[in-house]
């Protein structure tokens, strides 16, 4: 932070925003553009806000999860709905909102408890909300939370609904392992049945293998490659090396501890897990040395690749939950939002090659829509699949190469500033509940530009299936 | 459609299409070894890794050639010399190319038996060199690692391949009937045991890279990478340098063992191996099983047997020698000659000689879902071709999405697709009973049944919903595809020409040249089995345009087939060769031969399917209409063989394999074949007294052959036929004449004209017109100079 752009944070907004256009014809000057931080986005920033005219704006009245597990730790005798249960609750607690009110209710998960299909209204029904609020449940994998979000910014745009909750939530500590489908039918066919003829026949068919058990699936259904081994493969396509990986993920947890022993994880909520003891924070963050990371054998392409287990996002348990309102609805139930929740863009691409570009594709797309520039975004927060991936990404929106064959660009996207990414740790650290982890991001975002001042923060994320998502995230004037 | 079936011996010549033209550029030629000026290979030194790329210059492909040799061993003793460095990379510059092989031109310019022998012992030499570095050498794989390419990296001490589609290894040389002549039948066994390096060796299959791990031919995989910062397959290749430059450090440094742990399975073999008992009955069982699919007409499986078991029993030096002498014999084969000559020709016909067409064919509609029509439309979806699927009945047209979907997932089960991939192949193919969407279509190709008033019908309705630069192909086996145009609407289309077809003998069709711009119908004649066979022969009228035949080409490429391009004219070429021998058969059936007998007489010549069985296949009723036709058309020559015969087979439903019964008596799951007893009758009443003079058993396969040959080189008298090559390529993998003999042309070139033509003398006493040379096959029997591959 320079001195210069220290005053202009404790100025009353309005007069923020005349300074910056006042500042505006220093723009060419070369040598402030070397300094860091605001100085850079003061010069470029030419529009107040990103509201549309005739399109209600859509606020992020505030949003909490419960801390993110390792998965097989303290949650791992819960239900995925258990811990939806828990952010819900966890929201209502910090918003104080009036259960009645709520609209809708939007969650979304990537591996189903085939119980609790809708996990949402189960969550919302056992949180004590109305049995009046309709909820469903969306999957769009790593990005599910994300189409909850945007499900909800579509409802409240168009005037559907005024308030609405959306979340995710993941419980890896128990997946779905199913009977293999030989096993599956006989027993449905066994169901049917009608006489004992009929059932001593169909069981004479059974062989021992029917008892193998069908896992779900980690890899690819379109490539059958896992997302690892996939993440290695871009990491090497982009020549990303084992040690820059190593050392983005130290990076990482570094960040995260000092976020979380600074208090900065506002989002957090406490969770008294039942027969345990009350949950307060994060467990994955564990900030090692590169020696001892250096130690990993690669954990996907063996015995050369690069990505390991430390430079991985872990399987996590844990939920999210934001309230989302139109903005004069929560002026009139006398809220002070966090943010706006602004444009946004899902895009996608080869599975296969490119699975996990998302962010680079989106990225671009989502500030050409809302025509701001790299300098715009004050705070970007980044989904961490792999070291190698958000590396690979960097790479690729360095690279004129990459924009103008893969892109249909003329130039290179740009870089994100490292010190403006991640600054609060990533999903690396924190942990990566596939379906919960959109709604961190934005609250991240969100907090971030709070904490530490701008006006603009980008999340992005990319996800199975080759897709990708970016949204702008605007703060609330204060 | 008349073509032969799947057949053995045809299949094996699948492991052509990966084989690439080979490029042979003489350089230097004057002879000084310019140490500065290497073309074919360049090395670099990354620490303290040297980084040997072999690129040969002006070529898609890297062959060993005499320069890369030389080159080759200077610079590997530079690396040995060097005191900087302790280990190398060998790799290749080229995407999609190792090293494809031994340069073909080489060996086929050597004069004598020594020279070749020769060449063979120079290869040793340099793979036994690198065999016996005491510098780790790995060789980086990447593309296609065949023959000689293969021999020299199983002499390196370790090997890592792409897991990439492209990346096969294997020893094709017995397909060119010849022997991996560097080392490779003595390194192959110990590599991956005897009953995996026979199985290589005489079947010449390529293996793909994931299953050579497997079987320890390969040490490590490398995934193909996608985008990044450079293309795929550049950053691919940069990237199993890398790698293989950690592992060339690692075996260095002995951190690396090279050495690999064989599985239980392998060292029970092994160890069965090591028991002199064992190996014995294992060459038996191998000896018997080749001599009973090669009915000793290819010696080059038998000698490959033979120079293992020498290097096995009698040690390496001994087996050395061995490979080396049976290479070279080999080589000088007529038949290592014949199947080069195909390979050669086979590379011919793999190009489009008419260029690139203006439109590339995107949308490609058939109509017709019977057993052609799903075949077409199996190999077009496959490659990614938007295709229409049209047939009158709802049974026909599922039948032909059935057909469709079962040669796609057979290729699931045998792990050649994902069922992803099948799916999303799958969706590429429409079905339907209209002729929604062929106002799209770029191409459509008819393969309804061989009826000119159907074609006519069906010509005239698609006319009226395709766009103008659509083509229109018809699928036909014998009907002039000028008449099926005649009642093309389109004004700028062919003209009748029925005047031409009738006009007997000689169809000149160059006489026929009249007005009118161009004409975009054209013929494309299939093989069935679509999808196994590998000819397509395209008909071009003397109106069909120059781009409508670079449209039907690109197509057939894209399908993966091998063309031959011939002009239009009764039975065109493919069909018109086979008709005279089908009526030879007939005769010889009608003199008392048992078809059992015929067949046995038949396959032990070569052909991969006997004639009886042939005619079974083919369906007697379509025998019959191509007979009557052709017989119509070309009179007494193509007679002989009583269409009787045909006709009350038909009439009594013997329509062969179809309807379960012909000379033979077909049962589902049944393999073994009966005689039709119910055929006695009408053979009886048809019988002809046999004339002892030309009723050998070696006269019964000349009479054969040398009626078919007799065809074929009249219709390259005739102008039907291009060039001998395409002759020679459709005779083969159209119609099953022997691969040995390297097709009807290669044949003549081989055994002597004048031989043949003496044959044909013989029997033209015995029968008349119908063995009459041709009149070029006379012109080459009195100019022995005379070939048709000079």
């Amino acid at each position: 932070m320079t001195i210069l752009t220290y005053p202009f944070k404790n100025l009353p907004t309005a007069s923020k925003w005349a300074l910056r256009f006042s500042i505006r014809p220093l723009s060419c000057s070369s040598q402030l553009r070397a300094a860091p931080g605001t100085v850079i986005s003061v010069q470029t920033k030419t529009k107040k806000t990103l509201a549309k005219p005739n399109i209600r704006n859509v606020v992020v009245v505030d949003g909490v999860r419960t801390p993110f597990l390792l998965s097989g730790t303290s949650y791992k005798d819960l239900m995925p709905h258990d811990l939806a249960r828990a952010a819900l609750t966890g929201l209502l607690h910090r918003t104080s909102v009036p259960k009645e009110v709520v609209d809708y209710i939007i969650f979304g998960t990537v591996i189903q408890e085939v119980k609790t299909s809708n996990v949402a209204r189960e969550a919302a029904l056992g949180a004590g909300f109305s049995d009046k609020t309709p909820a469903h449940t969306v999957t769009m994998a790593c990005i599910s939370a994300n189409q909850a979000m945007t499900t909800g910014v579509g409802l409240i745009a168009s005037g559907q609904c005024d308030v609405i909750v959306a979340g995710g939530v993941e419980l890896m500590s128990d997946v779905p392992i199913r009977h293999s489908r030989k096993m599956r039918k006989l027993m449905l066919d066994l169901n049917k049945a009608k006489s004992m003829g009929q059932r001593l026949s169909l069981i004479s068919k059974f062989r021992f293998n029917f008892l193998a058990p069908e896992l779900p699936a980690v890899s690819e259904f379109s490539t059958s490659e896992t997302m690892g081994h996939s993440a290695d493969r871009l990491a090497a396509a982009f020549a990303v090396s084992r040690l820059e990986q190593d050392e983005y993920a130290l990076r990482s947890h570094s960040l995260a501890k000092k976020a979380q022993d600074e208090g900065l994880l506002s989002d957090v909520v406490p969770f008294k897990v039942p027969g345990k003891d009350t949950v307060t924070k994060d467990n994955g963050i564990r900030p090692s040395s590169l020696e001892q990371m250096a130690k990993l054998k690669p954990a996907f392409i063996k015995p050369y690749g690069t990505v390991t287990a430390a430079n991985s996002s872990f399987l996590t348990d844990g939920a999210s939950a934001m309230l989302i309102m139109a903005e004069e609805k929560a002026l009139a139930m006398g809220y002070k939002p966090k943010a706006y929740l602004r444009d946004f863009m899902y895009v996608s691409q080869d599975p296969k090659d490119q699975l996990l570009l998302g962010p680079t594709y989106a990225t671009p797309k989502v500030l050409e829509k809302a025509g701001l520039t790299m300098n715009d975004i004050d705070a970007f927060e980044f989904h961490e699949a792999f070291s190698g991936q958000i590396l690979a990404n960097f790479k690729a929106m360095d690279s004129d190469w990459f924009a103008e064959n893969y892109m249909g660009r003329k130039t290179k996207v740009g870089l994100p500033p490292l010190e403006k990414f991640n600054n609060w740790g990533g999903s690396l650290s924190l942990g990566h509940p596939f379906g919960a982890t959109g709604c961190r991001l934005v609250m991240a975002a969100a907090n971030r530009l709070r904490k530490e001042g701008g006006q603009y923060g980008l999340v992005a994320a990319c996800a199975a299936g080759g897709q990708g998502h970016a949204m702008i995230v605007e703060a609330y004037p204060k | 459609m008349v073509a032969c079936r799947a057949i053995g011996i045809l299949s094996r010549f699948s492991a052509f299409r990966i084989l690439r033209s080979r490029g042979y550029i003489c350089r230097n030629f004057t002879g000084s070894s310019a140490l500065l000026t290497r073309t074919h290979i360049n090395y670099g030194v990354k620490g303290d890794v040297a980084v040997v790329r072999i690129n040969s210059p002006n070529s898609k492909v890297n062959t060993l050639s005499k320069e890369l040799h030389s080159e080759f061993s200077e610079v590997m003793n530079e690396i040995w010399a060097s005191d900087q460095i302790r280990s190398a990379v060998l790799i290749s510059s080229k995407p999609g190319c190792f090293i494809a092989g031994a340069d073909i031109n080489m060996l086929a310019a050597c004069k004598t038996l020594q020279e070749v022998t020769q060449l063979s012992q120079e290869a040793q030499r340099i793979v036994e060199k690198l065999e016996k570095s005491t510098k780790p050498i790995v060789a980086a794989i990447n593309g296609s690692c065949l023959g000689g390419g293969l021999e020299v990296a199983i002499s390196c001490q370790y090997r890592i391949a792409t897991k990439d589609r492209k990346t096969v290894l294997g020893t094709p040389e017995v397909l060119l009937g010849a022997l991996p002549g560097a080392g490779g039948t003595q390194r192959l066994p110990k590599m991956v045991g005897v009953p995996a390096a026979l199985d290589m060796m005489l079947t010449g299959r390529s293996i793909r890279a994931d299953r050579a791990k497997k079987m320890g031919l390969v040490d490590q995989l490398v995934e193909p990478l996608g985008p990044g910062l450079k293309p795929p397959e550049e950053r691919t290749i940069e990237y199993l340098e890398e790698v293989a430059i950690t592992f060339a450090k690692g075996l260095a440094d002995k951190k690396i063992s090279p050495k690999r742990d064989k599985g239980l399975v392998e060292k029970l073999t092994a160890y069965a191996m090591t028991i002199p008992f064992v190996r014995q009955q294992v060459y038996k069982k191998v000896e018997e099983k080749v001599r009973k699919q090669t009915k000793g007409l290819y010696p080059a499986p038998l000698k490959i047997i033979d120079v293992v078991k020498t290097g096995i029993e009698q040690g390496s030096d001994a087996g050395y020698l061995c490979e080396s002498q049976k290479f070279g014999e080999l080589v000088m084969t007529k038949e290592s000659k014949a199947l080069m000559g195909l390979y050669h020709g086979q590379v011919l016909c793999k190009k489009n000689k008419f260029g690139a067409p203006q439109k590339d064919v995107k949308h490609l509609a058939i109509l017709g879902a019977g057993l052609m029509g799903a075949g077409i439309a199996q190999v077009s979806v496959d490659k990614g071709l938007k295709t229409i699927l049209k047939d009158a009945t709802l049974t026909a047209l599922d039948r032909g999405q059935q057909q469709v979907f079962k040669g796609l997932n057979d290729k699931v089960k045998k792990k050649a697709l994902t069922s992803f991939e099948r799916d999303s192949i799958f969706s590429n193919l429409t079905g339907q009973l209209d002729y929604q969407g062929f106002e799209k279509a770029d191409m459509v190709i008819e393969a309804v049944f061989e009826d000119l008033s159907l074609k006519h019908r069906v010509l005239k309705e698609v006319e009226a919903v395709i766009p103008d630069h659509c083509i229109f192909a018809s699928n036909t086996s014998a009907l002039p595809i000028s008449e099926i145009a005649a009642v093309s609407k389109r004004p700028e289309k062919c003209f009748p020409s029925r005047e031409g077809m009738l006009s007997g003998s000689s169809p000149a069709f160059s006489d026929l040249l009249a007005f009118g711009s161009p004409c975009q119908v054209i013929g494309m004649h299939y093989f069935s089995p679509v999808d196994k066979m590998q000819l397509l022969e395209i008909i071009t009228t003397e109106k069909t345009s120059k781009d409508t035949s670079a449209s039907a080409v690109a197509v057939g490429l894209k399908q993966g087939k091998v063309i031959i391009v011939v002009k239009d004219g009764p039975g065109f070429y493919t069909t018109r060769c086979l008709a005279p021998m089908m009526s030879e058969v007939i005769r010889i059936l009608q003199e008392g031969v048992d078809p059992k007998k015929l067949d046995s007489l038949t396959t032990s010549f070569g052909f991969p399917v006997g004639a009886a069985t042939l005619v079974d296949e083919v369906g007697v009723d379509v025998a019959k209409h191509v007979a009557e036709d052709l017989g119509k058309v070309f009179g007494e020559r193509f007679g002989g063989g009583n269409p009787e015969l045909l006709t009350q087979m038909v009439s009594k439903g013997f329509l062969g394999r179809k309807s379960g019964k012909g000379f033979y008596i077909y049962q589902e799951g049944v393999k073994r074949k009966d005689l039709n007893s119910d055929m006695d009758s009408i053979l009886a009443s048809l019988k002809l007294p046999p004339k002892s003079e030309v009723s050998s058993d070696e006269d019964i396969q000349f009479r054969l052959v040398t009626r078919f040959v007799n065809e074929a080189v009249m219709c390259l008298q005739e102008g039907i036929l291009a060039t001998p090559a395409e002759g020679d390529i459709g005779a083969v993998f159209g119609l099953g004449f022997p691969p040995c003999l390297g097709g009807p042309f290669r044949f003549v070139d081989l055994y002597g004209a004048q031989k043949i033509v003496d044959r044909l003398k013989k029997y033209e006493a015995a029968y008349g017109k119908q063995f009459t040379p041709c009149q070029l096959l006379a012109d080459h029997a009195n100019s022995p100079n005379k070939k048709f591959y000079q």
